[in-house]
């Protein structure tokens, strides 16, 4: 089912610990996720780092969880514009339904997401909050 | 053997004639916070809550402990996340580079793992050369700035180019124990350096005291602290901040005038203020920074909370006294003094009122099953 | 091209506590070579669609489990594409006919949800989505539609009210369903009841955790024609795929690939969206089933959720959609739903639907999604 190790998201911590995502080397379009191709035809990259602000596009609240998050009772999920272009969907934290809009502005924060089990690793990422 | 004799480098040389002032004269180089950054979780109890939630008498307890409120952790967050929020905003205060920071150390009684540091999660968060000195300390509250002297002697002798160091902590305490009232969270982030035109701050002077007092202590496989009730404060707190206050007053032939604020690790809102009027400190020079009766007892961030709350609103060329104290027993002391830096300071990206005592407004109340429910799911894990 | 279909099986739709996966297969695959009139010795190929048996049940391998049941050696291959397995096994059982490989092609979607528990099936769905981004948020694939709705509801004033027709119509529906895994009747009442799943979607705009199975035989035309069997043909097959995350898409509140597929489906069979008379549209939410009708050009963007509401996709409608309750109420056990559809559609063809009936069809369509709109798979049926 969900991967129990930790290896994958070790892999992952520059995309979860600071927003590391690649820029097309030709036409600095910026990709969140990994991509291979860019829309130019280019399959060159380079690494680049978003600054993890952002633009609410639309949001939801979760009341099943899924395994890993059943030890939270609710919580907010969105789709979040980087500011730098690429849309993302992300964790919200310190929120509940009421206190978002759509077009809101928003910044990343440091939290924990799951652990594996009580004995395993913690993984943590950026979740995104109202911008101050 | 080689007929040159041994020319050892002047940066190394023991004076054998000038004595002392020799020495100094070698090793003085401007040692200093380049810049800083704090994290409190939005959450808060009231102490009226808690109190509530044990029939307690809220008044009697409010006026033998001077806390308000305290911050509380969310469901999400634990003393890594805390700590590298803090880092970010340090760098996002100072504008550093981040990759010129080659020490972090991180002092927290609340770190999730036993055995695997804060540290190189912050390292990695912040994107920290990875050629880097690393590692997570404790000393009960005091962890936080025992960081901070092992980066300044890292920073100051060479041996680091920036140092960071940070005091973080979910603060613990048993359901129904006065400590509840106290208990905070939070995170401070300092950033040293030796270049002089991003010192906001020269660390002139430190001085710390260490002894075997079994005042407060939390054994390994335990949930919640112990501690030794009346025995904290007198012969534990009070002795050991008065004690090394008067050392440095000795050292530096001067009194409680000489400096524009004080800072001292605030377990409560009564102690401090208890030993600041026992040393001659006036109440101008003791509220800047004083954090508690807003945010609790933050661990291992509380006195340095209070250095950020001061630097906040410090004019150039002021003289501050940060003391912090940790149950185990001891006190780190150091004597610092603004500069013109820190006028420049950049405040980029994190919004409006950014200083520690405005942010503070920033809240959301839980009641007190909501606190609870907050802080267990942080010890889950531990039965 | 004309694929025809020779026999179909389904069991019903619900928590089957008593079945496993084994017996599951087996009542689908009997069922439909009775209906067929055929002997196991004379299916040639055989794909299965399934979703998530080795998270289930602990089993890969289904092909083996499929040929095994019927005692061949024919090739037997799993077909995984999320929520739309079964109809892209339907696909390659289609591009085996075509290519020649088999005269003769078993496919047969099966899924067995119940033995975990809801949060467990729950995180195991959220494989359709991208595991990187979409399953780190926690965003559930109700939680990914809800955002999708919200949107939807923004960009083109669509109301609850509107929203909750769709639930309601299916429901209805179902209830004339014994094969359905809901058959009672709802009102607007209790959907508003239904406890709020992910804002704005509710309980009852979500489809269920179902146990079941679903087999159609397929053959070649001239194969059809030997045994009399040539009454309803398969004359478009069509698949497209989009991103696998929501968010890197510029469209959120419509699906590419069921507008390519979909289009594809149009021209191959060469008819348009006014000559189907019957349809399965994905309905694994609500939402969905507004969405495809626009992307599959049924009716403007914008609009199908108040021509919903208006009654046109009501069985006595202009275009009767899911009359077996669609995968909200008929039951949505993941591999099978695909085939289920087909199934429906063959059988209203075929004037086998009893109260359900859709009267004088001569062309069907089915539509089936994977993940968020991922991968569309259409196929249009004729009666011949």
């Amino acid at each position: 089912m969900f991967s129990s190790s930790s290896i994958p998201g070790w892999r992952q911590y520059p995309k979860r610990y600071t927003l590391e995502g690649t820029k097309c080397i030709v036409c600095e379009k910026a990709y969140y996720l990994k991509s291979f191709l860019c829309s130019c035809g280019s399959r060159d990259f380079k690494t680049f780092k978003f600054s993890g602000f952002g633009k609410l596009i639309s949001f939801t609240n979760i009341t099943s969880s899924c395994v890993e998050f059943k030890h939270m009772p609710t919580y907010c999920i969105g789709i979040v514009q980087l500011d730098e272009g690429p849309q993302i969907t992300v964790a919200l934290a310190d929120v509940s339904l009421c206190d978002l809009k759509i077009g809101m502005r928003v910044q990343s924060t440091f939290r924990k997401f799951y652990s594996h089990g009580n004995n395993g690793i913690i993984e943590y990422g950026l979740k995104f909050v109202p911008a101050l | 053997m080689s007929a040159k004799s041994y020319q050892p480098s002047p940066r190394w040389l023991w004076p054998t004639r000038g004595g002392q002032a020799g020495l100094q004269k070698e090793l003085i180089m401007n040692v200093g916070i380049v810049g800083y950054g704090f994290y409190i979780p939005v959450y808060r109890i009231k102490a009226e809550e808690i109190a509530k939630a044990w029939q307690q008498n809220f008044h009697q307890i409010k006026s033998s402990l001077l806390i308000e409120e305290k911050s509380v952790p969310g469901i999400d967050e634990d003393s890594v996340t805390f700590a590298v929020n803090a880092a970010k905003n340090s760098l996002l205060q100072c504008g550093l580079n981040s990759k010129e920071i080659n020490a972090i150390y991180v002092g927290s009684e609340s770190a999730p793992y036993a055995v695997k540091p804060t540290a190189t999660i912050v390292g990695a968060a912040i994107g920290a050369d990875s050629f880097c000195m690393a590692a997570d300390m404790e000393f009960a509250c005091k962890a936080g700035t025992a960081a901070l002297g092992v980066c300044l002697g890292l920073v100051k002798s060479g041996f680091a180019k920036f140092g960071m160091a940070i005091g973080t902590d979910t603060a613990q305490a048993s359901p129904g124990d006065i400590l509840e009232y106290s208990a905070g969270a939070g995170a401070a982030a300092f950033i040293l350096g030796t270049d002089d035109s991003k010192i906001i701050a020269n660390i002139e002077d430190t001085i710390s005291i260490a002894s075997d007092t079994p005042d407060f202590w939390r054994r390994s496989m335990q949930k919640y602290p112990e501690h030794a009730g009346r025995f904290t404060a007198e012969p534990a707190y009070l002795k050991h901040v008065s004690t090394i206050v008067k050392k440095i007053f000795e050292k530096h032939s001067c009194g409680p005038e000489a400096f524009d604020y004080v800072v001292f690790h605030q377990p409560n809102g009564k102690l401090p203020l208890m030993v600041a009027k026992s040393l001659g400190f006036k109440s101008e020079q003791i509220n800047p920074g004083f954090v508690v009766q807003d945010i609790g007892n933050t661990y291992s961030a509380s006195s340095l909370l209070g250095l950020c709350s001061v630097l906040d609103q410090a004019q150039p060329d002021k003289k501050i006294l940060l003391v912090s104290y940790g149950s185990g027993s001891g006190c780190d002391a150091f004597i610092l003094k603004t500069t013109q830096n820190i006028k420049k300071l950049i405040n980029s990206g994190v919004g409006p009122g950014y200083d520690l005592k405005s942010h503070l407004s920033y809240k959301k109340y839980l009641t007190y099953s909501e606190y609870r429910r907050n802080i267990d799911l942080l010890y889950q894990d531990m039965k | 091209m004309k694929i025809s279909v020779l026999g179909v099986g389904c069991t019903k739709f619900a928590e089957l506590w008593d079945k496993s996966l084994h017996d599951l297969i087996a009542q689908a695959q009997f069922m439909a070579l009775d209906d067929a009139g055929i002997a196991p010795a004379q299916i040639e190929s055989i794909f299965v669609g399934n979703m998530l048996a080795q998270q289930f049940n602990g089993q890969a391998h289904l092909g083996a489990i499929v040929a095994q049941q019927l005692g061949i050696n024919v090739p037997s291959v799993r077909v995984e594409n999320a929520c739309a397995s079964g109809s892209s096994a339907l696909i390659c059982g289609v591009q085996a006919i075509l290519s020649g490989a088999a005269n003769v092609v078993m496919v047969i979607g099966v899924e067995k949800m119940s033995d975990v528990a809801i949060s467990q099936a729950t995180s195991a769905l959220m494989g359709a989505g991208d595991y990187q981004s979409e399953h780190f948020a926690g965003a559930t694939f109700p939680g990914l539609f809800a955002m999708v709705t919200r949107l939807y509801m923004q960009k083109y004033g669509l109301t609850s009210k509107e929203l909750a027709a769709v639930s309601i119509k299916n429901h209805n529906n179902a209830a004339l369903n014994p094969m359905a895994q809901f058959n009672k009747k709802i009102t607007l009442d209790d959907y508003f009841n239904s406890p709020v799943v992910a804002d704005p979607l509710r309980l009852l705009d979500c489809a269920p955790i179902s146990d079941g199975a679903a087999a159609v035989i397929i053959s070649s035309y001239d194969f059809a024609k030997k045994y009399g069997k040539t009454g309803v043909n398969i004359i478009a097959s069509t698949q497209a795929t989009d991103t696998l995350d929501l968010a890197s898409r510029e469209e959120i509140t419509s699906f590419k690939a069921t507008k390519i597929a979909g289009k594809k489906a149009f021209e191959i069979a060469g008819i348009t969206q006014r000559d189907i008379r019957v349809a399965e549209i994905h309905d694994a939410f609500s939402m969905a089933e507004i969405i495809a009708l626009e992307d599959l050009g049924f009716f403007k963007q914008g609009t199908a959720g108040f021509e919903t509401a208006q009654g046109k996709t009501q069985i006595t409608g202009e275009l009767p959609v899911n009359t077996s309750g669609g995968l909200k109420a008929k039951g949505h056990p993941v591999g099978a739903s695909g085939i289920s559809q087909v199934i429906e559609v063959v059988n209203q063809l075929l004037g086998r639907c009893g109260q359900r009936q859709v009267e004088n069809a001569q062309y069907g369509l089915t539509h089936n999604i994977g993940g968020i709109g991922t991968t569309a798979v259409v196929h249009i049926f004729e009666r011949k």
